[in-house]
């Protein structure tokens, strides 16, 4: 086959087009996808709770006891609530306030270890392992999933609060608060569907 | 506004080398982030993975040319069949098609590289570790043999004690996170990379199926993910998921396959119909016809893929109500997969056709995926899914779905985007001689097979005793397979050939409309000096000469220039009709990919043997490697 066109390609230089208003960051649009595929997983899980608990006669599965509700109410309330000084630290460093991103950073980054600490916590108290039966396994399972995004979302946390007070973040030049922001609030929001289904739709009934 | 003056070749090339090229030697080699690099590394290794799957493919069919034959054994034929579907699904289809849009999608939109440089070139690790976790399991002798879908209870620890499954599932688990990884490259890239003007209406068909093709990754791969994950769970630490007396479901591992593996089978044909859809109106001389209802069927397939998984699992005893609702909807994806057809023909049929090995090879897609769309239509009819399940027939089918409707758009690909590559041309004589060998050896090796299904031979049997009739068309099915990998061998000797001694390529080499062919063939590493601007859906063919972007004075436009190849960045856009926003800096080489995905692989290693401080090594090193991300995250 011989070539039909020109060896070359034929170019002229024209003004680019005008712009619009600068939208979100590329990394802001990269966690958006990234939070779509996370949130199926989860999705999967949450499924898969409900389908093995269709198919059992009996739900928890007899002598299982459990996890008590009210002290993981508090810790879910810990958690939401931690999203409010997220709230607050991107909405500090984006008007250039330096104090208001390390201080909301702090403060959501000891919520969340609470949270997990609890998690932990709890972990320790129940009355089954995650071998014993097909309720314990996605018990465990789920909630432990959860408690690793939170986990990473603490480490991911501590760079940031390093990068924070090391001066690297400004008023336009903080991406990776913008996109941990982001992060954050979906490993909360999951927690919603989380607890609504392993606690509150087996206690209250 | 716009000067008449034709553009010199490049002001200062060797500075604008500099700028951009890797370091050199084995360091360079590691802390590559550039698209095209990772893209051709993609295509090699896939097309090595294809090479070693369809000989273990090979070696099946000298087992089967003859009843009661003893070339292998039955363990070694268990073994053959799970890991060549393995590797033709996980580690040929899939990522061979990732590393094309690796390499095409940044140059068809007219930018410098990926969204996240990065995340691209650690995807491919990721890739390539989980292929060599999956093939290291030959060297302990264990090899995965439970099925490429790996059904359990066969795959509980029970059944399956030794460490052979494990390497499928952690295996299965860990590409995932690459195919993850490289779609939402792919979205981002697409939504925020485009040239300016390139509304999604001017959209090249080929990214319009990339975009379907990650959309569908990211919903899809999570629950493969699951499966694999949660059978691995089952496995090494003694969970109950799909353990019965214990409450748990083995139907639940179906479906969380299924609901993956049903979407699967339209994450591989989208692109592939994405690059037919590029190939066909080149070789017609004509745009495509019907652009609008190509794109919305891409779509349309993406969304309907999510409700047929149940085709798969017709035999395992459901509801009639669910089995009807499953079947229907399996039915209704012939209309999007017509409407594209149509429109292939109706393109060829206006224009003046070139019978160039690429549009060979496009030509015989569309006869091989005729078949494997008619005999789609027959498996998705209950009554005769339950007589043809698990036979041959599913064999032919799926093979003729996922080697002839996706191989042969790949090798059309081949033969059309290698010379942008390489730089060099294929021979066009042998290319035609492997087309029609393989097109011959593929109906030969594949059609008998529907015939065998009837004939009721069931699929994964490693031997059959005489006298069953069998015996005539396996020998020919075993001819044709040999005749297939005769000319798949042809391509790539021509590949190999023309790399040192094709005839050089020109820019443009077929007169295409894209952007791709607008810059040099091999291109330079930053693709554009300035960057084009778009008011076509096909600009090579409606804008003559191509206009390219001075560098304008503010932040906005600043990239599209010569500037922005000099300073190393590329622009931002954004809106339905990509309008600059802002300028990416496109970050320097690093070996921080690399080692973050060598610590996931060493924490999967730790998992396999069961070692707590290979996993607590590994796990630190992936998380050292995640901590190290986020500092080095530019903050522009």
């Amino acid at each position: 086959m011989t070539a039909t066109s020109p060896p070359t390609v034929q170019t002229v230089i024209v003004a680019p087009p005008p712009a619009r208003s600068r939208g979100r960051s590329v990394g802001w649009w990269g966690m958006v996808v990234v939070i779509a595929t996370e949130g199926t997983i989860f999705l999967g899980l949450l499924s898969t709770y409900f389908f093995l608990r269709a198919s059992s006669p009996r739900w928890p599965p007899a002598g299982v006891e459990l996890p008590e509700l009210q002290l993981i109410s508090v810790f879910t309330v810990v958690l939401l609530a931690s999203s409010i000084p997220i709230f607050w630290a991107e909405a500090g460093i984006a008007a250039g306030r330096q104090g208001t991103l390390r201080a909301g950073l702090l403060l959501s980054f000891v919520m969340g270890a609470a949270f997990l600490g609890h998690q932990i916590y709890e972990y320790t108290q129940l009355s089954f392992r995650w071998t014993d039966n097909a309720y314990s396994s996605i018990f465990w399972t789920t909630t432990g999933l959860h408690g690793l995004h939170v986990l990473g979302g603490l480490l991911i946390s501590l760079v940031i609060q390093v990068k924070a007070w090391s001066g690297k973040l400004s008023a336009e030049r903080h991406v990776s608060m913008e996109v941990f922001s982001l992060y954050w609030h979906f490993v909360d929001a999951v927690w919603i569907f989380v607890f609504a289904s392993l606690y509150l739709s087996v206690h209250l009934r | 506004m716009a000067t008449t003056e034709v553009r010199p070749a490049a002001e200062e090339p060797e500075h604008l080398e500099e700028i951009w090229e890797d370091d050199p030697g084995i360091p360079g080699f590691f802390s590559t982030i550039d698209h095209k690099r990772i893209g051709k590394r993609y295509i090699y290794t896939c097309f090595i993975f294809f090479a070693v799957g369809g000989v273990m493919a090979l070696v099946m069919r000298m087992q089967l040319a003859g009843s009661d034959n003893t070339v292998l054994s039955p363990g070694a034929y268990n073994e053959l069949f799970t890991v060549h579907g393995t590797t033709m699904i996980f580690l040929f289809n899939t990522p061979v098609l990732a590393g094309f849009g690796n390499y095409l999608l940044p140059m068809m939109i007219g930018t410098r590289d990926m969204a996240f440089p990065r995340l691209n070139a650690f995807s491919y690790w990721i890739f390539l570790f989980a292929g060599v976790f999956f093939y290291s399991s030959f060297l302990v002798g264990s090899a995965p043999d439970g099925g490429w879908f790996a059904y359990t209870p066969l795959t509980d620890k029970v059944y399956s004690p030794g460490l052979n499954l494990d390497f499928w599932g952690l295996g299965v688990a860990f590409v995932g996170i690459s195919t993850t990884v490289g779609a939402v490259n792919f979205i981002v890239t697409t939504f925020k990379l485009r040239a300016p003007g390139m509304s999604l209406n001017r959209l090249p068909m080929y990214v319009w199926s990339m975009l379907v093709f990650s959309f569908m990754v990211i919903f899809a791969v999570p629950s493969v993910t699951l499966a694999a994950g949660l059978l691995e769970l089952d496995r090494l630490f003694g969970t109950a998921f799909f353990v019965p007396k214990a409450g748990g479901s083995t139907l639940l591992y179906q479906h969380l396959f299924w609901f993956w593996g049903h979407p699967e089978v339209y994450i591989l044909f989208v692109p592939a119909a994405g690059m037919i859809s590029m190939i066909i109106p080149v070789f017609s001389r004509r745009p495509l016809a019907g652009y609008l209802w190509v794109a919305a069927s891409l779509v349309a397939i993406g969304f309907i893929s999510f409700g047929v998984w149940v085709h798969h699992m017709f035999a395992t005893g459901m509801p009639a109500l669910a089995l009807s609702f499953f079947a229907a909807v399996s039915l209704l994806i012939a209309i999007p997969s017509g409407v594209q057809f149509f429109a292939w023909i109706a393109t060829m049929w206006h224009g003046a056709v070139r019978f160039t090995t690429a549009m060979l090879f496009a030509l015989g897609f569309l006869l091989v995926f005729l078949l494997g769309g008619i005999t789609g239509v027959m498996v998705a009819v209950l009554p005769f899914d339950w007589q043809a399940t698990d036979s041959y027939f599913i064999v032919a089918h799926l093979h003729y779905v996922l080697n002839g409707a996706v191989v042969f758009p790949i090798f059309a690909a081949l033969y059309f985007w290698l010379p942008k590559i390489t730089g060099r041309m294929l021979n066009e004589r042998l290319g035609r001689v492997s087309f029609w060998t393989m097109f011959l050896g593929f109906n030969l090796a594949f059609f008998p097979m529907h015939i065998l299904g009837f004939l009721g031979m069931p699929r994964r049997v490693y031997t059959y005793s005489s006298g069953l009739g069998w015996e005539a068309l396996n020998l020919v099915v075993t001819l044709g397979s040999f005749a297939f990998g005769l000319g798949v061998l042809l391509t790539l000797i021509n590949a190999v050939v023309s790399h040192f001694r094709g005839a050089r390529a020109p820019d443009n080499p077929w007169g295409a409309d894209t952007l791709e062919w607008a810059t040099s063939s091999p291109p330079p590493d930053f693709n554009f000096e300035a960057v084009p601007v778009v008011a076509s859906r096909h600009p090579l063919w409606d804008q003559q000469p191509l206009p390219v972007a001075d560098s304008g004075i503010d932040d906005a436009t600043r990239a599209f220039g010569p500037a922005g190849a000099h300073e190393h960045t590329t622009p931002i856009t954004g809106g339905l009709r990509a309008a600059p926003e802002t300028t990416m800096r496109i970050p320097e080489p690093t070996i921080l990919p690399v080692v973050f995905a060598a610590g996931l692989a060493v924490f999967v290693v730790g998992l396999l043997v069961q070692a707590l401080v290979v996993g607590v090594a590994g796990l630190a090193l992936g998380l050292l490697g995640l901590a190290w991300w986020v500092w080095r995250i530019g903050e522009h």
